[in-house]
């Protein structure tokens, strides 16, 4: 007798993707005046729609509606902001299917993931936020916590509707009205939920999204009506933020690369290690800035545990993002994937060995196979540059302290994990490690009321929790 | 996507078959194996969990855990008749539809394997016995020896015996390996499985150290639980067993089999457990040889999400027969 999974895809039906999505700008759709670009599936290349590619004038429209809804928006009491926050959580739990669904059309990341971990955590998100905003004086932030006023913020593709929740869930929060961009390749959730903030009647300018490429988000940035700049994306384009803002009065928090190293210790438990270590690299196709990309494991139980994770990586189920059963989706575009094949070939060339899990592809879409790579120097480029794919790079340690002195050798510093089972090893070797979120016996956890931020080359100010209200407050005034 | 060890040239690396005559070395085994974390292990059961499991995965599934049942009854109060009854059932699942696959095995106290036996005539389903002072194990190696002989003698295909939970407690750990080969040399060509009862082993490093020991011994199969102790089965320690068999095959070779037992009800549980299975150790392990559900219930609503399946529509409980 067999048992093999059949297809058990997700109905596409719950969500109606429009032929033509158009800017959010002062509670209403507003065509642009710089044309528009096609966004489509990443697993499929089908074409999804046409979005408006945001000009100078369309961000301009966007900051001064956010500036004149700031007057109202800030003097209004802590609880009524809260009320639309809170309404706002709920009507993305009601309409949490439609939301995964769409995030995985437009993402190509798969539908288990969207409907367990980014939708519900989106939720959490503005739930949490929404408890905040009548108790900012008790946030340790001083007497009278005031808000900036507009924020411009620029998010990334990878999680598109989750990293629209870490930036807006606090910033209205404290009091601050928005102008947000989603990323080129990613657009379409967030202008979902722009239909969310007219359906949970938010003022009118609260919340503006501007649809566009990285000029749009350029200009957004250097726009000289907003007071704050929250970015999340790469770390050369983060270097050119703080550029462009220095000397300016504007508040900035940067969310950048990482290069995180996952350390498992010989008295690690192994299942769960090689659980962690799977998540670490292979959740969300290695899309993750806090991605355990660089795995460090003790000599002495090296050859045990990758023969486990060989075995284990070659279970994952690479395909349509749609299906139930699928843990590996599509890469999100074209460029990613041409960036994630020439770091693999400069593995090969450095002198890596490299190991491609024996699933297949699928003829069309951008697709790219769970690869290790063994035999990794931290001189390699693929030990030192971040890869934001499916590629996890091997090397060992002996001791703990050349453990910490590896992990820590890295332009980046945004996150680690520790794996042992002795309590103290995991206290000694967390405090010497250079990252913003250690997790220990555990990888790519979020919780809403956990900080998240980097050290070094990875940024710099923390979202999440209590300390995510700071960003967004003037402090101690 | 496979994971199985097709076949045994697989086995890595030279298994160091630890001094297996004092208790201190035996100790020191057992303490030497990887520690489990419970939130970790718990998270991994639980998304397996997740899997969607329909239409002709959901039928094949069913006519597999059917075939993998052993059919239980363990009261007081069993008679004759109710043996007879469930060996018919056994036989002959859904008296409607000659289609479907007979139970692997009925499980029945020791004094009533030869009723069984008699009821099951030729039919290929085995008869397994509890033995060894069944559920609590408490009693003199020498009564619990002769419990599997009695049941050995009528005939018991198949002996399900627990291990000595005091001792273990107690870190006489030598005393229940040797228990188990004593149980092991009583059945001859009877198979053994092996009951940790993992509810009463309570965490997580003991239920990864009593299958080794378990292995170890000679157990054909590790089994969770009597079904009299809460917690009896669950994913998470099901999953861990799994994988403690999977790990006792790569260093040496030998191919155990594994029992859930003890609260496993539904379809959709039962379709769960198979999941663990074929993403753990593979498809080799999805077999009744190597893979059984200790059940009474679960029949009835495999029974009725079968028709379910090949007519369409719901038939109810009294479509199904009471045994």
């Amino acid at each position: 007798m067999t048992f093999e999974y059949a297809d058990a895809p997700e109905s596409t039906s719950v969500v109606t993707v429009k032929s033509n999505y158009r800017h959010f700008i002062n509670g209403e759709f507003s065509a642009g005046t710089a044309g528009e670009f096609a966004t489509i599936n990443p697993a499929t290349e089908e074409h999804l729609a046409h979005v408006a590619q945001g000009s100078t004038q369309d961000v301009d429209r966007a900051v001064s509606a956010a500036r004149e809804a700031f007057t109202k928006w800030s003097a209004m009491s802590g609880s009524e902001r809260g009320k639309y926050l809170f309404r706002i959580a709920r009507i993305i739990q009601e309409r949490s299917r439609e939301l995964a669904v769409l995030e995985t059309l437009n993402n190509g990341k798969p539908i288990r993931e969207t409907r367990d971990v980014d939708i519900p955590l989106v939720a959490a998100h503005f739930f949490h936020y929404a408890g905040w905003a009548d108790k900012l004086e008790y946030a340790g932030m001083g007497p009278n916590p005031a808000p900036l006023g507009v924020a411009g913020q620029v998010i990334p593709w990878n999680f598109p509707l989750l990293m629209l929740s870490w930036k807006i869930a606090p910033a209205l929060a404290a009091g601050n009205t928005v102008v947000l961009k989603p990323a080129e390749t990613t657009p379409l959730t967030a202008l979902l939920f722009a239909e969310i903030c007219q359906q949970a009647d938010l003022p009118p300018g609260v919340v503006n999204i501007v649809t566009g490429d990285g000029s749009t988000g350029k200009a957004l940035i250097e726009h000289s009506g907003i007071d704050k700049v929250a970015f999340t994306g790469s770390t050369e384009v983060g270097r050119q933020i703080a550029q462009a803002v220095a000397g300016t009065h504007k508040k900035v928090t940067l969310e950048l690369g990482g290069k995180a190293a996952n350390i498992v210790f010989d008295d690690a438990p192994v299942d769960q290690a090689i659980e962690g270590v799977v998540n670490g690299i292979f959740f969300n196709q290695g899309h993750v800035c806090c991605a355990g990309s660089r795995l460090l494991v003790q000599e002495s139980m090296y050859d045990n545990f990758m023969e486990l994770l060989y075995a284990r990586v070659n279970t994952l189920r690479l395909g349509n993002p749609l299906d139930k059963n699928t843990d590996i989706g599509a890469i999100n575009s074209a460029a990613q994937l041409a960036k994630i094949k020439e770091l693999s070939i400069a593995g090969d060339e450095d002198g890596a060995t490299r190991w491609t899990a024996t699933c297949e592809l699928p003829a069309k879409g951008f697709w790219f196979a769970p690869t290790i790579f063994t035999e990794v120097s931290q001189s390699h480029r693929i030990a030192r540059e971040e890869i934001f794919g499916p590629v996890l790079s091997v090397m060992t340690f002996r001791t703990p302290d050349e453990a910490i002195e590896k992990a820590n050798n890295s332009p980046f510093g945004l996150s680690a994990g520790i794996w042992t089972e002795k309590g103290s090893r995991i206290l000694q070797v967390a405090s010497s490690l250079r990252a913003g979120v250690v997790w220990a016996n555990t990888f790519n956890k979020f919780d809403p009321t956990s900080p998240f931020g980097g050290y070094k080359e990875s940024g710099y100010g923390r979202e999440g929790g209590r300390h995510g209200l700071e960003p967004y407050l003037k402090v101690g005034a | 996507m496979s994971t199985s060890h097709n076949n045994d040239t697989s086995v890595s690396g030279t298994f160091e078959v630890p001094d297996l005559t004092s208790n201190a070395a035996m100790t020191k085994f057992l303490f030497g194996l990887p520690g489990v974390d419970k939130v970790g292990l718990e998270e991994r059961a639980a998304s397996l969990g997740t899997r969607s499991i329909k239409n002709s995965a959901k039928a094949e599934g069913i006519d597999l855990a059917i075939s993998m049942i052993d059919l239980t009854t363990l009261e007081g109060m069993d008679t004759r008749g109710k043996v007879r009854s469930l060996c018919a059932k056994a036989c002959r699942p859904d008296p409607m539809d000659a289609t479907v696959p007979q139970v692997a095995a009925v499980c029945v106290y020791g004094d009533m394997v030869g009723h069984a036996k008699e009821a099951l005539g030729n039919a290929p389903i085995n008869v397994a016995a509890v033995a060894t002072a069944f559920p609590s194990g408490r009693a003199s190696r020498r009564v619990k020896l002769m419990d599997v002989q009695d049941a050995v003698s009528l005939g018991a295909d198949e002996i399900d015996m627990v291990i000595d939970r005091g001792a273990w407690h107690e870190g006489r750990y030598l005393d229940v390996f040797e228990e188990i080969v004593a149980v092991k040399e009583v059945c001859g060509d009877a198979h053994l499985k092996v009951i940790l009862e993992t509810g009463e082993l309570k965490t997580y490093d003991n239920v990864r150290r009593a299958s080794w020991l378990a292995m170890l011994a000679g157990a054909d199969f590790i089994k969770t639980s009597t079904g009299k102790i809460a917690p009896a089965a669950t994913p998470a320690v099901t999953l861990l067993m799994l994988q403690a068999v999977r790990d006792f095959h790569r260093q040496t070779g030998t191919v155990i089999g594994m029992k859930p037992a003890g609260g496993i009800r539904t379809t959709k549980d039962a379709m769960k457990y198979l999941v663990l299975v074929k993403e753990t150790l593979g498809d080799r392990w999805l077999t009744p040889d190597l893979f059984r559900f200790g059940a009474s219930s679960l029949l009835n609503d495999l029974l009725m999400q079968r028709q379910k399946l090949s007519t369409g529509a719901y038939s109810g409980p009294d479509y199904v027969t009471v045994d």
